[in-house]
């Protein structure tokens, strides 16, 4: 920090101004980062949920008339990429970006302008991506996992094909998640507020934490699985080619040690979501938040050493399964602690039902719903009586499109007043709400009867004894495309012409809720002195010390550091 | 809250505590970076153990087995370069520049001899990175380490540049902190990968 800027800070700042032009500049302010990652995950999410309604178009008739199957193979692996990769990674990064730093009590990121870069490659390889429709032979077609031999086919013979575009995409992706990583961990280790000890940070920065250092630690692999993917491809070593000696399942193994706790990047910022979200219209303390706070570390350490459940029917030898097995139901533990806390945590609160709150618990039904089906699929015999079909598919979905995309919602809406400066409407975030719960189980319930038929996943046409239940989750697949609708209605017009937002909409307990809405410049005046932990809801206990003599905060800080 | 501190001289204070801060955040994101780094080496690694204890043609035909001769000789070169670099940092602590730029460069020149040697073992090996995958395996190990012993090598050429300019190092020195604790860490990758390699054979 310059001294210019020093003195700049402190000088009273009006709210973030209302220039939508910064939103487009290499802006290295955490709140505008925030919202840039925000909205482009969105556009893409809308992107990907367009892939998957052709898709749902498709199977609404047993036969493949509306696609080519090729055609076909290319939207589900796009779907699957983007959602990942430009959907939720971003998305997660965006939250992480605008609300750590205020509820650390910091004035940015530890390093702001790693952050912009981070967040300027994410249209980058976005862009990569949906060029690879272009390229001739389309898209990649070997599915988000790109598994070898099929990834390794290049059936044009091309260097530029659609799965060499797509492991640029995925290598730049991770590049852009490790600069966040080290930015959001050093983050939170580092510029903590005076006072702001381990146990007074709230759940969500807990759940960043973790989520961020299993990127850490698991990106890598992936990385290094997708260098000798890409070599390969193009210049021909047999890495995991088998037809020159390669080891295919290698590769699994490498995807999966990432891609397994992927989802993990991706839930436990929810699971944060939900701990934030519940006490503040519980009006309750968060149940056991010391035990919530310390489960998402357990699940970080845990979540490293099940990828192999995803590889039950790879030929993995029988003592393998079994370890994988015990570690994967091991992992459901620390997990229904913090269900189990949620639970208690709303059970006899004085509940008002706002919209970000109806989307958290019908995130964390849905989420329930998927766990119960978790746990089925823990189980090695059942899994490989399953293994690819559409009770996978339900499954994941009812975590992701169910739990996080749910939760995603919850956390707009209840942050949105603080990033705007203006209230949304209530009656049409209900009925986003209302929409969405209906279109996630009518599209995805259905799955879960058609995986246990023994409906595979991943095909254009199927048998018509299946017809019925397809036709109702397209149905609903169609309903959670209309679903967004009134949502982007909501936003941009309540962005432009709603009503002003007062700084704790929600009579929330939280160091961002101290500050204006939109926060100004810097965020805090002067740092905080953090005295309570972060739900003290039912008590008088301030959360930040008020006394006039206190020592100036940056004296405070130093013998903090 | 208050807007006692908004006297300059306090402000100037802290704008000098918070460029310190910012340089403990720098070191403290670098070690995660490279901690994280270090697991991309360690993937490859695994990767290595079970293509070598379980390929069915592990060397190309006709090869016997890697010299070792040489790499040790480079590997020998390589250890020492980190102790010359410490001491290189050592007289940059005590405000010799001229001591530092000595050792710096010295530590420069042994990163350019060990790449210069894994560039003339390369030319002289019977086999390419299509041979196999112990062909395969090898040109990705030793290339993707000697990439990194590169980069370390035109980081130094960077510090070692920004010594000339005047007062660069009167503040802190985490470019030069930073460098030299990369170019550790690159030799304990490169320690692992010579057993792995040469000594596992």
């Amino acid at each position: 920090m310059s001294n210019a800027s020093a003195v700049a800070s402190l000088q009273p700042q009006p709210g973030a101004p209302d220039n939508w032009r910064r939103f487009f500049s290499f802006s290295t302010d955490h709140k505008v980062i925030g919202i840039q990652y925000i909205v482009t995950a969105f556009v893409f999410f809308l992107f990907g949920g367009l892939l998957a309604m052709v898709m749902r178009g498709e199977l609404i008739t047993p036969d493949a008339d509306l696609v080519d199957r090729t055609v076909y193979n290319g939207l589900f692996t796009m779907h699957g990429t983007i959602m990942l990769f430009m959907w939720t990674f971003p998305m997660l990064n965006g939250l992480a970006n605008y609300l750590v730093p205020l509820q650390i009590g910091a004035r940015d990121m530890a390093f702001p302008r790693l952050n912009a870069a981070a967040f300027w490659l994410v249209p980058v390889f976005g862009v990569i991506l949906v060029l690879s429709f272009f390229v001739p032979g389309g898209p990649s077609q070997s599915g988000w996992w790109a598994y070898p031999p099929v990834s390794l086919q290049n059936p044009t013979g091309n260097l530029i094909n659609g799965q060499s575009l797509w492991l640029l995409a995925v290598a730049l992706s991770g590049v852009s998640s490790i600069m966040g990583a080290v930015n959001i961990v050093t983050t939170i280790f580092r510029m903590r507020a005076p006072g702001m000890g381990w146990f007074k940070m709230p759940a969500f920065c807990w759940t960043v934490l973790s989520a961020q250092m299993i990127q850490l630690v698991g990106l890598p692999a992936l990385t290094a699985g997708a260098v000798m993917l890409l070599l390969d491809l193009t210049v021909g070593t047999s890495f995991f080619n088998p037809e020159l000696g390669g080891d295919p399942i290698l590769y699994q193994h490498f995807f999966w040690f990432y891609s397994h706790p992927a989802v993990y990047v991706i839930v436990l910022p929810i699971f944060g979501v939900f701990s934030e979200v519940f006490p503040v219209y519980a009006r309750k303390p968060l149940f056991g938040y010391k035990v919530v706070a310390i489960s998402s570390l357990i699940i970080t350490g845990l979540s490293l050493i099940v990828w192999v459940h995803h590889m039950f029917a790879s030929g993995t030898p029988g003592w393998m399964r079994m370890l994988f097995m015990f570690t994967t139901m091991a992992i459901s533990v620390p997990t229904g602690i913090k269900v189990f806390a949620w639970v208690a945590t709303i059970w006899g609160g004085k509940l008002r039902l706002t919209t970000g709150m109806l989307f958290a618990l019908g995130g964390l039904s849905t989420f329930l719903f998927a766990g119960i089906t978790g746990i089925m699929l823990a189980s090695a015999p059942f899994d490989i009586h399953v293994n690819n079909t559409y009770f996978v598919v339900g499954h994941f979905h009812y975590v992701i499109n169910g739990a996080v995309v749910m939760g995603f919602y919850a956390a707009i809406y209840h942050w949105f007043p603080k990033m705007t400066g203006r209230m949304y409407y209530e009656g049409l975030g209900k009925l986003h709400c209302a929409l969405t719960f209906i279109g996630i189980n009518l599209i995805f319930l259905p799955m879960h009867p058609l995986g246990l038929q023994g409906m595979p996943r991943r095909v254009a046409s199927y048998d018509p004894e299946f017809a019925f239940w397809n036709v109702l989750a397209s149905l609903g697949g169609f309903l959670l495309g209309v679903s967004t609708l009134p949502f982007i209605l909501n936003m941009l017009s309540s962005w432009v012409q709603g009503k002003a937002a007062p700084d704790n909409p929600w009579r929330a307990i939280g160091l961002e809720w101290l500050v204006s809405s939109p926060p100004p410049h810097e965020n805090f005046e002067q740092l905080p002195v953090v005295v309570a932990g972060p739900y003290g809801y039912g008590s008088d206990e301030p959360l930040v010390s008020n006394d006039p003599n206190q020592k100036p905060t940056e004296e405070l800080a130093r013998e903090h550091s | 809250m208050s807007t006692a501190n908004l006297d300059p001289s306090l402000d100037a204070a802290t704008a000098h505590g918070a460029e310190h801060e910012e340089e403990d955040h720098r070191m403290f994101g670098f070690i995660v970076f490279l901690l994280s780094e270090s697991v991309i080496f360690l993937s490859f690694f695994v990767g290595y153990i079970v293509y070598k204890t379980s390929a069915a043609d592990w060397f190309p035909a006709g090869f016997e087995g890697l010299e070792v001769r040489e790499p040790l000789i480079n590997t020998v070169v390589l250890v020492s370069s980190s102790f010359v670099i410490y001491f290189a940092e050592r007289f940059l602590h005590k405000e010799n520049l001229w001591g530092f730029r000595a050792f710096w460069l010295l530590t420069m020149a042994m990163g350019s001899f060990f790449l210069y040697g894994q560039a003339v073992e390369w030319m002289g090996l019977p086999f390419g990175f299509t041979d196999g995958l112990f062909g395969g395996t090898f040109y990705l190990l030793t290339g993707f380490h000697g990439l990194h012993v590169l980069t370390g090598v035109l980081l130094q050429g960077i510090m070692l540049g920004r010594s000339f300019l005047p007062n660069n190092y009167a503040g802190g020195e985490f470019g030069v902190a930073s460098t030299s604790l990369f170019w550790h860490f690159v030799d304990v990758i490169w320690i692992v990968l010579f057993i792995l390699i040469y000594v596992w054979q």
